[in-house]
């Protein structure tokens, strides 16, 4: 059964979710590279990242300094805390009873910490970027909340560690296989990855991350990777049965499913051509509402009578 | 919790949260009075959360953060000073507000500190969400059907007031368009 | 964490929000000072189930209600400012004094 860790898992927590991190921006940068035929190059991430600690910082003229921070350590730290729900294996951090509005909640912080990293540099195409990150929001959050309420729903509990004992026998993808599918869509929306990174997109000459330079920069592109590892993290117990799995221990299924979803939705990030804010628009709201409010009448119906 | 820290970690909420409410209309940028407010609302949810309501507390967040990202985005459309790069003050009678919020306050406090309040032994449920959520389901059903409708009727009601384009302007005068003829067309192609 | 100390937090915000409702001339801003208003129901409340009446859901329901007026109270004020911008370019309430009545 899952359990809380002691204090000390609060601070595993980060380290595990760094290791998955880079892990996958490694991944991404070995696919770019076979894209551009150029040789693997797996220690990217860490160059970049190293580089990015001893560049000196660029402004800009009249930046709201205290806001364009704020916006980046926030998508920091709640990155992290949208894990703290998260069961690993048999362990969790914070075994919270509304675990799963706890981590809808932390990811929402997304909208508030990209619009202010637009806001804060004073610059148009930040700000432009900015606006279209809320725009996608308003996309991608509604089908993501009904996903999310379809597991709940299911276990009939928001405990996260309720939601992954129902899964015991049958996993929740197998009859929510619609939510699922929307979930990682809009975890791939959340942290703006492509394909929906409209708003740190090179037509608006990087949007957000525009003005953004060196340990800036570094909080701000590690708080979008840390949140896809989040999102993809809360995938294996909503979903696909968390710890449960023949013959190996809890916590190696946790970790082998979470590296293969986040696998999953780096490729797909390489593999699908970034989709225009305003098209998402209507494609959620026409074809991803419906099609997760019947998924949700659906698995109401089945708990009820089942 | 060790009782003595809940007191310090509301008293903490509670004075950032008057603190911060106080600086929403202190400060001169738009986007910083908006997600000032934002700590407000984020420091009163804690003291909520210590009240041992965890789903309220949350859920205030969680739709607080949303409302000031969408408040933001009017507050700069529709102010003339958004960036704050100017002081400039947009208020009338700041004296007699301010005389009248402090005699509120002085009242309130005043009914606070005299009157007797109850108090309850009464057991406390073993899940407060699970109480609200039978309360919703059960005999507060009207509530929450009254609350669905309002919400319904408001999201009718803005699109109407706020919406510059009505039938006539996507399907034609004589509604004779298959298609509508919008400035973007969606993902669908319609 | 007794009682009083949250009524006093909810009478504290409650007089902010006061303040900024009646001296902000901005419609945004007014609203802001209704949302810090609503915002010490939502104390109040939470503090009144908590220990006058736990083991009833009343008090958790009006942090609901008071949840879902917040919505609606910002949804129709950003309509109603942006029909009177359009309209007339105006985002103040001195500008639209011959509203009322």
């Amino acid at each position: 059964m899952v359990e809380q860790t002691p204090w000390w898992g609060g601070l595993l927590l980060p380290l595990v979710l760094v290791v998955f991190a880079l892990a996958a921006a490694s991944f991404d940068s070995v696919l770019a590279a076979k894209a551009a035929g150029a040789p693997r190059d797996f220690a990217r991430p860490l160059r970049s990242a190293a580089g990015l600690l001893v560049q000196q910082r660029r402004g800009t003229l009249a930046a709201d300094s205290l806001l364009w921070r704020a916006g980046g350590v926030a998508l920091l730290i709640a990155a992290v805390l949208a894990s703290a729900a998260t069961p690993l294996g048999d362990w969790v951090v914070g075994d919270m009873s509304v675990g799963v509005v706890w981590f809808n909640a932390m990811e929402v912080v997304a909208w508030a910490a990209v619009w202010l990293v637009g806001w804060g540099a004073n610059s148009a195409f930040g700000l432009v970027a900015g606006y279209r990150f809320v725009a996608q929001g308003l996309a991608y959050e509604l089908p993501h909340m009904f996903a999310l309420i379809t597991a709940a729903v299911g276990a009939g509990s928001l405990r996260i560690g309720d939601i992954v004992a129902a899964q015991d026998g049958l996993w929740f993808v197998v009859w929510m296989p619609v939510a699922f599918v929307v979930y990682l869509l809009s975890v791939l929306g959340m942290a703006f990855f492509r394909p929906f990174d409209q708003a740190t997109g090179a037509d608006a000459a990087g949007g957000v991350l525009a003005e953004l330079s060196g340990v800036d920069r570094l909080v701000f592109v590690a708080g979008r990777w840390l949140l896809l590892v989040s999102g993809a993290a809360m995938a294996v117990p909503l979903f696909l049965g968390g710890g449960h799995g023949p013959l190996l221990p809890g916590w190696t299924w946790s970790l082998v499913k979470t590296a293969a979803v986040l696998a999953l939705l780096v490729w797909a990030g390489r593999r699908f051509p970034t989709i225009r804010v305003d098209r998402l628009q209507e494609i959620a709201w026409m074809v991803l509402i419906p099609a997760t409010l019947l998924q949700a009448l659906f698995v109401s119906v089945v708990v009820v009578w089942g | 919790m060790i009782p003595v820290w809940r007191d310090v970690l509301f008293w903490v909420c509670a004075v950032l949260a008057v603190v911060t409410g106080i600086a929403v209309f202190r400060v001169d940028s738009m986007a910083r009075a908006t997600f000032a407010l934002l700590a407000s609302f984020v420091f009163a949810a804690g003291t909520v959360m210590l009240l041992d309501l965890p789903y309220l507390g949350v859920l205030v967040i969680l739709m607080m953060i949303m409302e000031m990202v969408v408040m933001a985005v009017f507050m700069i459309m529709y102010m003339m000073n958004p960036a704050g790069l100017m002081p400039m003050t947009m208020v009338h009678n700041p004296k007699g507000s301010l005389a009248i919020a402090v005699g509120t306050f002085v009242l309130l406090a005043t009914g606070v500190l005299l009157v007797p309040w109850p108090s309850s032994q009464a057991p406390k449920p073993e899940d407060p969400t699970m109480q609200l959520g039978e309360a919703l389901m059960g005999d507060k059903m009207l509530v929450m059907i009254v609350l669905g409708l309002a919400l319904f009727a408001t999201m009718v009601a803005t699109v109407v007031l706020a919406t510059h384009r009505g039938r006539y302007d996507r399907y034609g005068d004589r509604l004779e368009r298959k298609r509508p003829q919008d400035p973007s067309r969606g993902g669908l192609g319609r | 964490m007794s009682l009083q100390a949250f009524l006093l937090l909810a009478s504290a915000l409650f007089s902010v929000g006061l303040y900024g409702a009646l001296s902000q001339q901005s419609i945004v801003m007014i609203m802001m000072g209704v949302e810090l208003m609503v915002n010490a129901v939502i104390v109040g409340a939470a503090a009144f189930w908590f220990h006058t009446s736990p083991d009833r859901p009343d008090g958790q329901v009006i942090v609901l209600l008071a949840v879902t007026a917040m919505a609606i109270e910002m949804a129709v004020g950003f309509a109603v400012t942006t029909a009177i911008f359009r309209s007339r370019d105006v985002d103040m309430t001195d500008m639209a004094a011959d509203l009322k009545g």
